[in-house]
């Protein structure tokens, strides 16, 4: 119980079917302040659902949710949460400017800050001109514009990199590195698995409404116990020699790749070194988060 | 209240935007203007003043024109929020659905009231022109004024009620016209033939007169035409309008919109993002 009050995001035995069609089952999961968690999962996974739920948006058929201490929906709730839904849409007749100074006047802020915070967002030239005349980008960023609205204590984010570049991209995850900083929880799904693997404190990895694991990437890679690759370039001429000592490996023109389990990589980096003068250079690949991915969501027969 | 507020400032702005302030004002100033000029015949015959026989035609008028461009500006509300996808984050935000139904109707009703004002007033500087006794005409023009605002609000509300329902800005055009038809032209054509078949038993002493007030559009033409100088000028169901005391058809028209913003948040809380 002490334990759960300092969460800023419990779920717990989570279901929830649509017309009898599973959606969610036993789900569960707890985001802590200043933790950033990637949500993962193929479409149809349950992501958004999951999302809705959080939000209050949708209801839910068993189990329990607290967000921020309280029912998700509620007045409580609603006002430390901000949402970004996948494809954000806006009305095309307001400026991006008018949009969010209605979005500061809901939440009972000062209109002030509209500037402040598309400026944030890099929209500070397109914010008198209509959403209507928006890219998709631009649009993706006046919904992070709004998600940012006073201080928000749990951000539930559903693609929030779709449709940006990759410079926007990394803007927009030093804008949440500055948000968990100051104790904000984050919850976001993403397909693009390379950014979140460098930029969230854990992974959870949702398939046909099942949490089928969650932890950090180190956790999944050794849970998950893919082999690591090896490169290994011979030096000149001792190609040969370096095939014969290593026959589990396949010679590539240049070099010798390995696929070598996690138990067995020690002992075959201590049989490499042995080789003295024949090896010119090693290079090691862990799984990748990709690998990770789809060892388990195939697991659960995808 | 900042949250209705805010709500009905940006839904003002969106209603200019999309020219619906300029289209319901010309609407109403084009339609008031053609039908005071044709209704300048009868004057003399009648011995009221012109702007009290404007006012009569103008109930007429207002029958009609201001349910449906309450309709037309409010069938969108919902549906529209629904198909352009702004429903599932505007309502994660503190905001109840009530406080988003209400800041819609105040800015709807404002562009509702700006445009008759704008044409009920052009019909009375048009009677003010050609007759100096038009001033006796007044109230009955005021009185015609907020009761147009109540008869606009009960409409939009049941417009918001139909979006919320519809869901789909397709489905809930068509209901609104359906709804027009029906509550407007087709319900008065079945109370008639009722009517005519009962030939004055039960249905015309009893039920009529309550099927009459139960309409807040039969209702609001009772109300304005019960208390004209001009109501001989009126035929048809306002011919009705001695036998109901006006006091029944002010509740009705001020109890519909109530009732209908009632229906509207109902329906809208059964709406799931």
């Amino acid at each position: 119980m002490e334990r759960r009050m300092t969460q800023s995001l419990t779920l717990s035995r989570l279901s929830k079917s649509y017309d009898g069609t599973p959606a969610l089952r036993d789900v569960a999961l707890e985001v802590a302040p200043g933790e950033r968690v990637a949500l993962l999962g193929h479409n149809g996974a349950g992501k958004s659902t999951m999302m809705k739920i959080i939000l209050g948006l949708i209801p839910f058929d068993s189990g329990t949710v607290e967000v921020l201490g309280a029912r998700p929906g509620s007045a409580r709730a609603r006002e430390g949460v901000a949402y970004l839904p996948e494809n954000v849409a806006f009305h095309p007749s307001l400026t991006g400017l008018e949009q969010i100074r209605h979005y500061l006047r809901l939440r009972g802020l000062p209109v002030g800050g509209a500037m402040d915070l598309l400026g944030r967002v890099g929209l500070a030239e397109a914010a008198g001109r209509r959403i209507g005349t928006y890219s998709k980008g631009m649009r993706q960023r006046i919904g992070l514009a709004q998600a940012l609205i006073g201080r928000p204590r749990l951000l539930i984010l559903d693609e929030p990199t779709s449709g940006l570049d990759p410079v926007s991209r990394r803007d927009f995850y030093a804008l949440l590195d500055g948000l968990a900083a100051e104790g904000a929880a984050i919850l976001l799904s993403s397909h693009a698995l390379t950014e979140v693997e460098a930029r969230t404190d854990r992974l959870v990895i949702l398939s046909r409404g099942r949490v089928v694991t969650q932890g950090t990437l180190p956790e999944l890679r050794r849970a998950a116990d893919l082999p690591v690759m090896l490169h290994v370039t011979p030096r000149e001429g001792a190609g040969d020699r370096l095939a014969q000592a290593l026959p589990q490996g396949r010679m590539n023109g240049t070099a010798l790749h390995l696929d070598v389990a996690q138990r067995d990589k020690l002992p075959v980096l201590a049989q490499i070194t042995t080789l003295g003068d024949a090896v010119a250079d090693l290079e090691i690949t862990p799984s990748s988060l990709e690998d990770i991915y789809s060892h388990y969501s195939r697991r659960d027969g995808q | 209240m900042t949250r209705i507020l805010a709500t009905a400032a940006t839904e003002f702005r969106i209603a200019l935007r999309n020219r619906w302030v300029a289209i319901a004002v010309a609407m109403m100033v084009l339609f008031s203007l053609v039908l005071s000029a044709a209704g300048s015949a009868p004057t003399g015959a009648l011995g009221a003043d012109r702007l009290s026989v404007s006012v009569a035609s103008l109930t007429s008028l207002g029958v009609y024109l201001v349910p449906l461009v309450a309709l037309l500006m409010s069938f969108d509300a919902i549906a529209g929020k629904v198909e352009r996808g702004t429903l599932p984050l505007l309502l994660t935000y503190p905001v109840n659905r009530a406080e988003v139904l209400l800041g819609k109707l105040v800015a709807h009703l404002g562009v509702l009231s700006l445009a008759i004002v704008a044409g009920y007033g052009s019909a009375a500087v048009a009677a003010f022109a050609v007759d100096p006794e038009a001033a006796r005409g007044l109230p009955a023009l005021w009185r015609l004024v907020w009761s147009s605002v109540l008869l606009g609000a009960a409409f939009l509300c049941l417009g918001y009620a139909l979006s919320a329902r519809a869901r789909r800005p397709s489905g809930a055009a068509g209901l609104a016209i359906g709804l027009w038809l029906g509550m407007i032209v087709l319900y008065d054509l079945g109370l008639l033939a009722g009517v005519v078949a009962d030939d004055g038993g039960w249905f015309t002493t009893d039920l009529f007169p309550w099927l009459l007030v139960a309409n807040p559009a039969d209702a609001f033409r009772l109300f304005n035409l019960a208390a004209s100088e001009a109501t001989a000028a009126a035929a048809g169901i306002g011919g009705m309008a001695g036998a109901i005391p006006p006091l029944y058809a002010l509740a009705s028209i001020l109890l519909w919109p109530a009732l209908a913003m009632g229906l509207a948040v109902l329906a809208f809380r059964k709406v799931t993002p």
